[in-house]
């Protein structure tokens, strides 16, 4: 009797297996700097080429940093929600602008509107290869003692805004 | 610096929101008369020739480049440094790199942004003195285990490594239970099993 089942039962587990295979993401990485400091910067902003941001002086608050581009595409689809997170004023949204020309970076800011209260000029890439960088856009949100403790890995969406951010941000705050 | 056209390490959002995949890392100059060679392959007759052409084509295309190694190298429009041996060194580590973006290429093999900045990445760190274990821990600090493209044994990965070998053993347990059986199955049948056959086939005369 079981000799009759067995491959039925192999089948299933091999079934199982490829159902959860298709729920998997393989582009969303888990981050190893999640739960690690954020890797210090010290970078110009869009707006203020002559003088230097540092990560040193975002502590002692909760921020988010979203990586974006103007060559980036999703993330016009990812900016309305920037701009909506900025509306509710959770926390202030620091941007990495990753391999960017500043004059396309501020004309689309200008066009799509500007959710954040600064953007680091990272023309060259390496403070994005200093957080793991692998794709555009990406988001994390850093914590008062300067520690990364989320990483979202392409646009983010209304629904992770409201259900995940928020919730995180007020977490932190308090 | 400015990516050459749009880099290929962005999202692109599919038609729901939260299922995006990415643009394949492969750039636009990448020798494509081969894959024409191979798409070609029509069912009518003047494909098939066309394919023949751009096969024998991108041979020839093959020949030259093989023939003119300097030229092939030309191709890569990054900055190489002046010392082959570094170079050579610089290969060496990318060869041991994932390239995210497309991942299932080494960051020596692709022509991705991302793998070109993670190369010149590395160039910098060899001239800065750095170990090749070092840039690999580097590497592995900031983009995960994944980035080693020969994953290192540990327990995350350990079911992984010895999987395979488990399982043949497995097989290898159940063949030899198999023969066993069949071997006890090949012997002589007793007097009572062979009265017990004789009346499931009907009372014929059994002979051993």
């Amino acid at each position: 009797m079981t000799r009759r089942w067995l491959p039925l039962a192999v089948f299933l587990v091999l079934l199982g297996f490829l159902a959860l295979g298709l729920t998997l993401k393989p582009h969303e990485l888990p981050s190893p700097l999640v739960g690690k400091a954020a890797p210090a910067f010290s970078l110009p902003t869009l707006n203020t080429p002559a003088t230097a941001l540092s990560s040193q002086d975002l502590r002692g608050k909760v921020w988010v940093l979203n990586v974006w581009a103007s060559w980036c595409a999703a993330c016009r689809d990812e900016h309305p929600n920037m701009i909506e997170m900025a509306r509710l004023g959770i926390a202030p949204i620091y941007g990495l602008n990753y391999k960017d020309q500043r004059a396309d970076a501020l004309g689309w800011l200008q066009r799509f509107g500007n959710p954040y209260v600064a953007s680091l000029a990272d023309t060259e890439g390496l403070v994005g290869i200093d957080y793991g960088v692998y794709g555009v856009p990406e988001t994390f949100v850093i914590d008062k003692a300067g520690v990364i403790r989320r990483k979202f890995v392409g646009p983010v969406t209304a629904q992770i805004v409201r259900d995940e951010i928020v919730p995180l941000v007020a977490r932190l705050n308090s | 610096m400015k990516p050459p056209g749009r880099p290929e390490n962005e999202w692109r959002s599919a038609q729901h929101e939260g299922a995006w995949s990415r643009l394949p890392g492969r750039s636009a100059e990448e020798p494509s008369a081969a894959r024409r060679g191979k798409t070609a392959t029509g069912r009518t007759a003047l494909a098939a020739l066309r394919s023949v052409v751009a096969s024998v084509l991108a041979s020839v295309l093959m020949l030259v480049l093989a023939l003119c190694g300097v030229a092939a190298q030309a191709i890569e429009a990054t900055p190489l440094a002046a010392d082959p041996a570094l170079e050579a060194r610089v290969m060496k580590v990318a060869d041991e790199l994932r390239c995210l973006v497309c991942q299932n290429e080494t960051i020596a093999a692709s022509q991705a942004a991302l793998a070109i900045d993670l190369r010149r990445q590395i160039r910098t760190q060899l001239q800065q003195g750095q170990s090749e274990t070092q840039i690999l821990d580097f590497m592995v600090q900031r983009y995960g285990e994944f980035v080693r493209y020969r994953p290192a044994f540990n327990p995350t990965n350990a079911l992984l490594w010895i999987g395979p070998f488990v399982l043949l053993g497995l097989a290898a347990f159940v063949l030899m239970m198999n023969i066993r059986r069949r071997a006890d199955a090949s012997r002589e049948l007793s007097d009572d099993e062979r009265r017990r056959l004789g009346e499931l086939l009907g009372n014929e005369v059994v002979r051993s």
